[in-house]
């Protein structure tokens, strides 16, 4: 056996190994840093408008169908949320925060009930524009909706470009969220 | 005629035998084994290792119903995969399709044959030529330095 094979065969395994290693120590790191969540997936209505819909208002707010954010005036965000989900609870400063700063959000309720919503909104403020309520949940199937929250971006043609499932955090606020309204305001 | 009469009343009776009711839905037996064939082939997106049909999810019951009505209303197992598949994405298969995507995972068995192939062919051709038998010299020379 020649020095270098020998080297060969001692280093190969070495090798694959080492890049095993350090792939897992970047997904691990990018996990932490919420960078990557591996049991999220992307959204089949990136690129295409939201399905048809109607669904009602709730706690005295207007509710919205497929057209009313057909080619909304600015960007904005579409909220699903529920009074009895957790990361929603988490989530509800960064939301409130966006919406004072001037982006649309219109929230639907995903099955849940008007006294829950009145209790939920009157804890933590109510950052939505519209509210709409999907009681059986059956519109939420349509979009793709998987669990609570998810945040759509829908731009300005009414076109969905970008889909967050569960809770929006400040990282993505300002790596995702950002960079997206800059790109269609 | 009274037995015509009475096998008549029994009638709806044999057939409600054969109805099933799941998740609020009722079924005949046919259809239901077909929903369940249909559930077993699609993850649940909640607990994404279960099927739709094994899954305790909420979620993964209103696609039970979804799917159940969608076979009484005769859609073929294609229509109803494509409705999954349409809110879902590719994922919510449980067998991913052949597709770009997938080529490679699909190629990945005859990707590594070759390479086994290639390693053996490699060594086979590398390996040191075994060397020429003694004569008759070296064996009475080996036979003088072993004594």
């Amino acid at each position: 056996m020649t020095p270098l094979r020998r080297r060969l065969l001692f280093g190969l395994p070495l090798a694959v190994v080492a890049a095993g290693g350090g792939g897992f120590y970047t997904i691990l790191r990018r996990m932490q840093n919420n960078q990557y969540d591996p049991h999220a997936l992307p959204s089949p209505l990136i690129g295409h408008r939201p399905p048809a819909f109607n669904l009602p208002g709730l706690d005295g707010m207007q509710g919205f169908t497929n057209t009313d954010i057909a080619a909304p005036p600015r960007p904005m965000l579409v909220n699903w949320f529920a009074s009895w989900c957790v990361p929603c609870l988490q989530e509800a400063p960064i939301i409130a925060q966006l919406a004072r700063l001037g982006l649309p959000i219109w929230g639907i309720a995903y099955q849940d009930t008007a006294p829950a919503i009145a209790t939920f909104l009157a804890q933590n403020g109510n950052p939505y524009t519209r509210l709409a309520s999907d009681a059986s949940g059956l519109t939420a199937i349509n979009w793709g909706v998987y669990g609570v929250p998810e945040t759509y971006f829908i731009d300005k043609t009414g076109i969905v470009r970008s889909r967050w499932a569960g809770a929006l955090t400040l990282d993505l606020v300002a790596n995702e969220l950002n960079p997206l309204l800059e790109r269609y305001s | 005629m009274k037995r015509l009469l009475l096998s008549l009343l029994l009638l709806p009776a044999l057939a409600f035998a054969q109805m099933v009711t799941r998740d609020g839905v009722t079924l005949t037996a046919q259809q239901e084994q077909r929903a369940e064939a249909i559930g077993d082939q699609l993850r649940c997106l909640v607990c994404q290792n279960e099927s739709i049909e094994a899954s305790g999810a909420s979620l993964a019951g209103q696609l039970r119903v979804i799917i159940r009505q969608h076979v009484i209303a005769g859609d073929s197992d294609r229509d109803i995969m494509k409705f999954m598949v349409q809110r879902y994405g590719i994922f919510v298969l449980l067998k991913p399709p052949f597709m770009p995507l997938t080529w490679l995972l699909y190629a990945m068995p005859f990707l590594a044959l070759a390479l086994g192939g290639l390693i053996a062919w490699w060594s086979r051709r590398n390996r040191i030529a075994a060397p020429a038998p003694l004569t008759a010299a070296d064996e009475a020379r080996l036979d003088e330095l072993l004594r």
